[in-house]
């Protein structure tokens, strides 16, 4: 089924419907795959019949977000392409908090001292040196505790975002604006 | 080092957010595919900042681009 009939047959009713739907699950399981099997070689750790529960999930969830979104698809895209989106999300948050589900976030809003340690390190080039000195300064005075944990965590320390955002009962989006936030005020200050 | 300074300052210039880089990724992926990354920036302003500055983002984008150019090919 070409992607705009695929559209058409699932704003519809009946057994074109139908059809269209279980067409639709195909796909995004497909889409599903794709992304555990990129993320394969990262998570040797898991079994494999873990990872295609995952892609499944992955799929059945998406599946769901797409037909209760169907309503907001514009054609600015091709509806496989838009559909395609709500299945690797799927997929990689879950890769993602799997990734890290045995890893503890410790979340320590002082821990910035570590990176001044290293702004003294030898190894370092004298001018980059400079500027993580000037970092180290505005993120010791120039943010908040919680900005300070929350650009700590993700730009440091590498934890994924979605996977913070589970932690810490927030979203991504949330999160991403308190580091957007963070970020500003840092190179303000190194501007300074 | 210097990729540690660059995941604490960011990009640069405006950027979109987690939210709307996910409304627009399946546009901006068609346009860089149909059209080229410049067509893709110039629909889209702001999105290539954020995927720069947002790496779950920059991840879910290189995916969606991979999986349809295999799609295409």
């Amino acid at each position: 089924m070409e992607s705009l009939d695929m559209h058409t047959a699932l704003c519809g009713t009946g057994p074109r419907r139908e059809d269209a739907v279980r067409e639709l699950h195909a796909l995004l399981l497909r889409a599903a795959r794709f992304e555990v099997g990129r993320r394969r070689a990262a998570l040797s750790h898991v079994r494999g019949e873990e990872l295609d529960d995952i892609a499944m999930q992955a799929a059945d969830d998406a599946l769901m977000a797409v037909l209760r979104k169907l309503d907001t698809y514009r054609g600015q895209s091709r509806f496989t392409t838009w559909a395609y989106k709500f299945a690797l999300l799927e997929a990689g948050v879950r890769l993602r908090r799997r990734a890290w589900q045995e890893r503890e976030v410790v979340l320590e809003p002082d821990s910035w001292t570590a990176l001044a340690e290293r702004a003294q390190g030898p190894a370092e080039q004298a001018e980059s040196s400079e500027l993580l000195a000037s970092i180290v300064e505005a993120i010791r005075d120039d943010i908040s505790p919680h900005q300070r944990c929350v650009l700590l965590a993700l730009a440091v320390d590498g934890v994924p975002i979605d996977v913070l955002a589970e932690r810490l009962g927030t979203t991504r989006g949330a999160l991403y604006k308190t580091l957007h936030d963070a970020r500003r005020k840092l190179r303000a200050g190194v501007n300074r | 080092m210097n990729d540690t300074l660059k995941r604490l300052l960011g990009p640069e210039g405006p950027e979109i957010g987690c939210d709307e880089c996910f409304e627009r990724l399946d546009e901006y992926v068609d346009a860089e595919l149909e059209a080229g990354p410049a067509a893709a920036d110039a629909a889209i302003p702001g999105m290539a900042e954020h995927l720069d500055g947002c790496p779950a983002c920059a991840e879910d984008h290189r995916s969606l681009r991979e999986l349809v150019a295999a799609e295409d090919s």
